[in-house]
Order: C-alpha cells, then sequence, then structure tokens
C-alpha cells in the first residue's frame, strides 16, 4: 500500500479525494452513515490498523466535525477523515474497528457532547460526571462559572 | 467422592463467591500522579478494572485557543511536565506547517539535540520511580531510584545553564529556538553524557543479574502487536511489542534524517520488553546528542523577527497535524488556524493518554502488585493524560 494507491482506492470505493503530502493524507466529507464503512475500509484495505486520535472541531453555525486519524504502520499511509454531524450531533462509535476509539469517543462526548452510538460506556472522562456543559464547544466561554469542586 | 469435590474447588477458583472492590488511587504512590484505578478483585487476582482519571484537568485545547502562537509554547510544556521540550516542539511544528515557515539548520539541530537529551532525563526519571515501586526486589529499591536521579540531574543542569529552568523550558518558538548555546556547553554537555553512558551499564548489571525483577517483569503485562496497535499505544510500548515503528525514522521531522540511529525493538511485549527498549534508547540519544554536537552548523537560531506584541505571530488559514516521537511515543498536536495569531481549534495527542488506555485490556488476570510493575513500564505522565 502507498499513499497514491490509497487515494485511488478510495476515490473508486466512495468517490472521495484524499488529499495530502508525503505519507498523511487527509479525506474530507466522510458522510456520517458511511463513517464506520470508511473504517472498515480503511482498516481492511488500506491495511490502518494503527489508531493514533479521535476529536471534533466545532464549526459554529456549520455545525460540530469530528476528526480520526488511523495510520498503517508497516508501510506508511495515514489517513485524517473528518465527518461533519447533523444538529443532534450523533456519531457511529468506532469502537467495535478500534478499542483506542474507547477513551478518544469518551473525551470527545466530554468536550463536545458529541454521542457516539453504539458506544459501550459514554460517559465523561476527563470532567467529573455531574459536569455541566462541554467545554470546546465555542458557545462555552472560558469564564464560565463551575461549582466548586469537592 | 472426595475427587469430585476436590475438583469442584479449583474450578470455582477463590472460593466461588467473594468479589471485592478496591480503589486503587487517587493518591497512590505508584501512579506517579493522580490516578485511580477501581478494581475487581477475585482473592488476590484482577477480574476487571476501571479507570478514573482527569485530576490534572486544566484543558489546555480551550487554552490553546485563547493564547496566540507567540504564548502558548511555554504554556505547552506543561503538559508533558517531565519531557517538556517534546511537547512545545510538537505545538511549533504544527504551526509552522501550516505556516510553511522555514527553521534555520542550526535551530533543527538544536531542537534535535534538546529532545534527546530530554529523552535521556525523561527515561532515567522512569527507571528510578519504576524500580522503586518494584521496591523490596531490588535490595531496598531505592538503590535505582537514587542513581538515577543523580543522572537525570546533570540533564536538567544542562537544560538550566541553556535557559534558566530546569522542567519547564519555553525553549522553543516558531520559527526557531529562543536560546543559543552558552560558552562551553557544549563540552560540558560531551562529559554529561559520558558519565550518563558508563552509567547506564550500571543499572543493567544491577537490574538484569537480579532474579526478583527478572521475575516480576518478565511474562508480566504481554501487549499483543494488535492490540498495540488498535488501542494506539506509541513509542517504547509499542516497539516492545515487536513494531519498528518510530517518527524519528519513519516520518522524520526537524534534521532527524540527518543522523544515524538504531530503532531497538522487542517482540516480547511484556515490562522487560519495554525495559529493555529503553535501556537501549538511552545509548541511541547518547549517540544523536554526540552527532548533533559534532557537526553543529553555524548560523541563525531563528527565523522569526523580533516581536513588539505577542499577537504579531499570524498563520494563514489551514490546518495540520505534527507529531514528534516524545520518550513515551507519539505526541501530536492537531492544530486549525484561521488566519488570526491564535489558534482556532488546538488538540493534543498526549502520549501518555493513549498508552495509558492499553491497562484495562492487559491488567485483569494479573496479581495486585503486578499492576505496579505494568503501571511503571507504562511510564504515565498524568499531566499529559489529563491535560
Amino acid at each position: 500500500m502507498t499513499p497514491d494507491r490509497a487515494i485511488s482506492l478510495i476515490k473508486e470505493r466512495f468517490g472521495l479525494e484524499a488529499a495530502g503530502e508525503g505519507r498523511s493524507l487527509t479525506v474530507e466529507g466522510v458522510p456520517v452513515e458511511g463513517w464506520q464503512e470508511f473504517f472498515d475500509f480503511a482498516k481492511e484495505t488500506l491495511g490502518c490498523r494503527f489508531f493514533s486520535f479521535l476529536t471534533a472541531v466545532d464549526w459554529k453555525e456549520q455545525g460540530v466535525e469530528v476528526v480520526c486519524r488511523v495510520e498503517n504502520l508497516d508501510e506508511g499511509v495515514g489517513i485524517l477523515a473528518k465527518c461533519r454531524l447533523g444538529a443532534d450531533l450523533r456519531c457511529p462509535t468506532l469502537t467495535g474497528r478500534y478499542r483506542g476509539a474507547d477513551w478518544m469517543e469518551r473525551e470527545c462526548y466530554d468536550m463536545f457532547g458529541v454521542r457516539f452510538e453504539g458506544h459501550p460506556d459514554l460517559r465523561r472522562i476527563l470532567l467529573s460526571q455531574d459536569w455541566e456543559g462541554h467545554p470546546l464547544r465555542k458557545d462555552y466561554a472560558v469564564d464560565t462559572p463551575h461549582a466548586p469542586y469537592r | 467422592m472426595p475427587d469430585l469435590e476436590a475438583r469442584k474447588v479449583i474450578e470455582l477458583g477463590y472460593g466461588g463467591s467473594e468479589r471485592l472492590v478496591m480503589n486503587m488511587g487517587p493518591q497512590h504512590p505508584s501512579a506517579h500522579g493522580v490516578f485511580r484505578m477501581i478494581l475487581t478483585l477475585e482473592g488476590e487476582t484482577i477480574a476487571a478494572m476501571d479507570s478514573v482519571i482527569g485530576y490534572l484537568h486544566r484543558c489546555h485545547e480551550k487554552l490553546g485557543e485563547t493564547l496566540t502562537y507567540a504564548q502558548y509554547p511555554s504554556i505547552a510544556s506543561k503538559t508533558d511536565y517531565v519531557a517538556a521540550m517534546t511537547s512545545e516542539l510538537a505545538y511549533v511544528l504544527a504551526a509552522e506547517k501550516i505556516g510553511k515557515i522555514d527553521v534555520p539548520k542550526r535551530a533543527q539541530y538544536l531542537r534535535v539535540l534538546v529532545a534527546e537529551l530530554q529523552r535521556i532525563a525523561s527515561h532515567c526519571l522512569w527507571l528510578g520511580t519504576w524500580c522503586l515501586d518494584l521496591g523490596g526486589a531490588l535490595g531496598g529499591g531505592a538503590t535505582v531510584f537514587l542513581y538515577c536521579f543523580r543522572e537525570r540531574e546533570l540533564v536538567l543542569d544542562l537544560f538550566e545553564a541553556l535557559t534558566g529552568a530546569r522542567l519547564l523550558y519555553g525553549f522553543h518558538q516558531v520559527g526557531g529556538t529562543r536560546y543559543d548555546l552558552p560558552e562551553g556547553w557544549a563540552t560540558r554537555c560531551l562529559e554529561s553524557v559520558k558519565r550518563i553512558d558508563q552509567r547506564i551499564d550500571e543499572y543493567e548489571e544491577m537490574l538484569e543479574a537480579n532474579t526478583a525483577f527478572l521475575v516480576r517483569t518478565q511474562a508480566v503485562g504481554v501487549v499483543s502487536r494488535e492490540l498495540a496497535q488498535e488501542v494506539g499505544i506509541a513509542g517504547p510500548l509499542l516497539r516492545g511489542s515487536g513494531v519498528e515503528f518510530d517518527i524519528r525514522k519513519n516520518d522524520p521531522y526537524s534534521s532527524y534524517a540527518d543522523f544515524d540511529f538504531k530503532i531497538p525493538v522487542e517482540t516480547a511485549g511484556d515490562c522487560y520488553a519495554r525495559y529493555r527498549v529503553r535501556m537501549q534508547e538511552f545509548r541511541e540519544s547518547i549517540k544523536i546528542v554526540r552527532h548533533v554536537l559534532d557537526g553543529l552548523p553555524a548560523g541563525p537560531i531563528s527565523s522569526r523577527p523580533a516581536l513588539k506584541s505577542v499577537g504579531q505571530v499570524r498563520i494563514p488559514k489551514g490546518e495540520a497535524y505534527a507529531r514528534v516521537e516524545g520518550p513515551r511515543g507519539e505526541v501530536g498536536c492537531y492544530v486549525v488556524a484561521d488566519g488570526s495569531p491564535k489558534p482556532y481549534r488546538m488538540k493534543w495527542r498526549g502520549a501518555s493518554f493513549s498508552n495509558l488506555a492499553i491497562l484495562p485490556h492487559i491488567v485483569p488476570g494479573h496479581k495486585v502488585a503486578d499492576v505496579v510493575a505494568i503501571m511503571g513500564s507504562v511510564d504515565p505522565v498524568f499531566g499529559e493524560v489529563d491535560r
């Protein structure tokens, strides 16, 4: 597997453009309903078995975008895929495909309120369970008062 | 039927009835920070484990959105505070990647130099504290700990002479480094690494001839090649599980391609394999340090002009994921820039966060005492886990 081969395979299978230089490719606009299928493909066909990270970006009116990076360590292909969520902030989980997605998705839920459907244990991870709001959203002001620690 | 009766007892294991839930932490000394494990025990054996993290959470990512590219590097060092040089480097590399900013060759070499010294210091801390945790098995335990701290001190002294700080440096800036080597520093550095090089032999001799150490680390906490990749553990853990991957080699940054070094790989995947990988890394790092000082090019150390205000460094619209091989593995920084002096979004991929996530997969089935050995071999830094 080479980055060029990966670009053409992704184009062929999903009709998506993968761009990038060197070993790192970026795939924009993976549909929410095709999110799991895309990573099945990345893992099985492209050999990206290494789970690097998963996070999100809040684009205000344009919604929240989930970003996930996986990599084929042996052959040097890294894929950073992005998926724009609807207003309900629901996203299919990747935990069945990558075990590293467990904590990363919990963090993403904690910070952005993205609900990962099918996650076995979706609770807050860094903040306390009774925290209100999701701090990395753009509408959460830095100086939002919070209840004192107990 | 006495035989059948006996078999029944064995099959049920520990009496078959009692499960005990025990908290380990958040103030447990082996956690090297604040980490709470909720262990479900059957006798001495762990049946299940849940982890509670976040005690050190400062929301670095939100902080990153409120501080400018000129300000944040010195805060970045607080994510992984025992390897501050590497996290600073990941952040500035991401900004430089988006802005296509050139870094002078001398600055690139200086970055490599401090990154490798940092790896030595960090591994010293890891080895010392791990052996302290393993405790009585090592003739009182504190021996190796004190030796390692003695050597770590040498590196911290070097950093103090270079930057004025011992732990949190603020050495990197977008476009280069902030400090150049002071007079006589290179000679002092070579003397220090020579001394450390000799003492690593002593550690190995002390530990590898110690049966108790071997028994407590070999075949304990085995991580398979597949599990390692799926969870996304990196650095010495990944290489201890037989995956030959090092960002310095496979995706070189900051002129690492100029240097000749090996990537130590072990295949056993246990605590001992991770220990072996780190011990070999010590030597490779020393080799790189010597190599850098040998061929350090002359020239400027930064391409950034002097600033009148912190908002002057502007990065054009774009995004990038930059990563460096820290002492604990892949430290990555994903930055989305919108053309203003501050990032629109900044994500830390903390190596310790991903590494720690391996624990629930490998701890069940071990005895309580093994948890300490496994924890130490994972080498988590909680500033980086909780960010």
